[in-house]
């Protein structure tokens, strides 16, 4: 692969250099690499979402006590009391007025009178390495404090979890289509080329030329063109992927689409993993057309 | 050099010829002769390796071709330079690059002195940095002759060498590949111009094969 990359300048001058293969080649590779730059991004980001959910979600849940506004203080004693001596519980608090205002405002917007309107009051659980039970949790409220419901996450959850991780199989199927793709437009590129190249192919036959250097005179050429095709496509989606809105702009709930930290590099790969597809491609077409026109 | 032992070929259900034996011995010089679409070029092309017998033997250099891989038989046509009617050359580059081809796909690029020395041999030093579309149908004969050559090979074959080309470039052609057999190449020439031929006489000794009725005829007569 070195010394293909290295090349040998009289070899490469045996093949005319221009035609329409070398645009196709050129354009297929840099929208793949596009492609495949979103489609990285996604699986990033798919992936942090899913790890969000299954992680730090899993640790915590909620407990909502619905009781008339007299009885509010005493029942929510009463559950932090339980919650307190219930085996798996770290930490147990019930939310502030202003961060259930918060959590109303998206649909009531600001300035709701949360303190005059009948609303539970809500008691963040968070658990610790081992976690609770919560069959028994539930059947000691149930007894202690009647108007509380706890809500584990996981109904909810689960299916995200799950669906953020079909999301991300998702993004790691698109690039393997998109890699399938550049070597099929890459052999198809490359079967034209040897096919319009068929008297050249003659004269380098007639003069002892090994179906080998032929070949390589081919995947030199298509390689480097589907290297700068790619590089092109790469930098393009990469610019792309950085004009896309910050997590702090868009909210949490995507945890941001683009790349984030090291995450930057991984990128820099698909113009090298595009080379090296089309080198196998353009070298397993090469030596079958060649075999197919002796 | 070159030997063919019974040897048939077929083509498109047809037998162009059979029973045709041949041996090219090191320093000869041979005409093949006949009439058109006799098989002259096909017989040529079995002798390079470019074709494969459909029956019988075909030894290049005492190897069996029909054992012989196709980059193996690459190798052995180094050996042998062939020049053919239409001269084919790579269009988009210069004529002495295209002479120097054998050398290049070899990966023998030490010999500048050599190319220099064959391009003022065949009279196109002035022609060396012209594509070959831009060369005369002699200038392109003696373009091909000199490719053939460049590698020294041991025999040399030319299917109509003279074919496109005015008398007194064809005697140029002759006398440049009369040259080669006193330096002791083997030649075999394919050619229905018999002035050609009698214009070798007095020149080099040299033997007619005549390709007819799909057997080799008259083998071994000399002139």
């Amino acid at each position: 692969m070195l010394s293909l990359l290295a090349g040998d300048p009289q070899a490469d001058r045996v093949v005319p250099p221009t035609g329409f293969t070398a645009r196709l080649t050129v354009l297929s590779a840099a929208a793949m690499a596009l492609l495949a730059v979103f489609a990285l991004a996604m699986s990033l980001a798919t992936g942090r979402l899913a790890d969000r959910w299954s992680e730090e979600l899993a640790r915590t849940s909620t407990l909502r006590i619905s009781a008339p506004a007299d009885q509010m203080r005493a029942q929510t004693e009463a559950a932090l009391e339980v919650l307190r001596t219930t085996p798996g519980v770290a930490e147990a608090r019930p939310l502030t007025a202003e961060e259930q205002r918060a959590l109303l405002e998206p649909w009531f917007g600001p300035d709701l009178p949360v303190e005059t309107l009948p609303i539970p009051q809500l008691i963040e659980i968070i658990e610790d390495g081992a976690g609770y039970d919560p069959a028994g949790l539930r059947a000691r409220l149930q007894a202690e404090v009647p108007g509380a419901l706890l809500d584990d996450h996981g109904r909810w959850r689960d299916p995200l979890v799950q669906a953020a991780g079909r999301l991300r199989l998702l993004a790691w199927v698109s690039m393997g289509l998109i890699a399938l793709t550049v070597a099929a437009m890459i052999t198809l590129a490359a079967n034209a080329a040897l096919a319009a190249n068929a008297q050249v192919i003659r004269v380098l036959r007639l003069v002892g030329a090994r179906d080998i250097y032929i070949a390589r005179a081919f995947v030199r050429r298509f390689t480097l063109r589907a290297l700068s095709g790619a590089t092109f496509g790469t930098l393009l989606g990469a610019l792309a992927v950085s004009a896309l809105p910050s997590s702090d702009v868009a909210g949490g709930f995507l945890t941001g689409l683009g790349f984030q930290g090291w995450h930057w590099l991984l990128p820099v790969a698909i113009p090298g993993i595009a080379a090296l597809v089309s080198f196998f491609a353009t070298r397993q077409a090469a030596l079958r057309s060649l075999k197919e026109q002796s | 050099m070159i030997e063919l032992d019974n040897v048939a070929y077929s083509y498109g259900g047809g037998e162009l010829f059979s029973s045709v034996t041949l041996s090219l011995q090191p320093g000869s010089f041979h005409f093949l002769t006949g009439p058109s679409g006799a098989g002259k070029t096909t017989l040529l092309k079995l002798c390079y390796g470019e074709l494969k017998a459909t029956a019988g033997q075909v030894r290049l250099f005492d190897q069996d071709t029909r054992a012989l891989g196709r980059d193996q038989i690459a190798h052995l046509r180094r050996r042998v330079g062939v020049v053919h009617q239409d001269c084919q050359f790579l269009d988009h580059l210069p004529v002495a690059e295209n002479i120097a081809l054998p050398l290049t796909v070899s990966g023998r690029e030490d010999a500048p002195d050599d190319l220099n020395a064959l391009l003022g041999w065949v009279g196109l030093r002035g022609q060396a940095g012209q594509r070959p579309p831009e060369l005369s149908g002699g200038e392109r004969q003696r373009a091909a002759l000199a490719r053939a050559v460049i590698m020294s090979p041991d025999v040399i074959l030319a299917d109509e060498p003279t074919g496109n080309i005015d008398w007194d470039m064809s005697q140029r052609l002759l006398t440049l590949l009369i040259e080669l057999n006193r330096l002791g190449k083997t030649v075999l020439i394919a050619t229905h111009d018999l002035a050609l031929i009698r214009a070798a006489k007095s020149e080099v000794e040299s033997r007619v094969l005549r390709l007819k009725d799909r057997r080799i005829q008259a083998a071994g007569a000399h002139l």
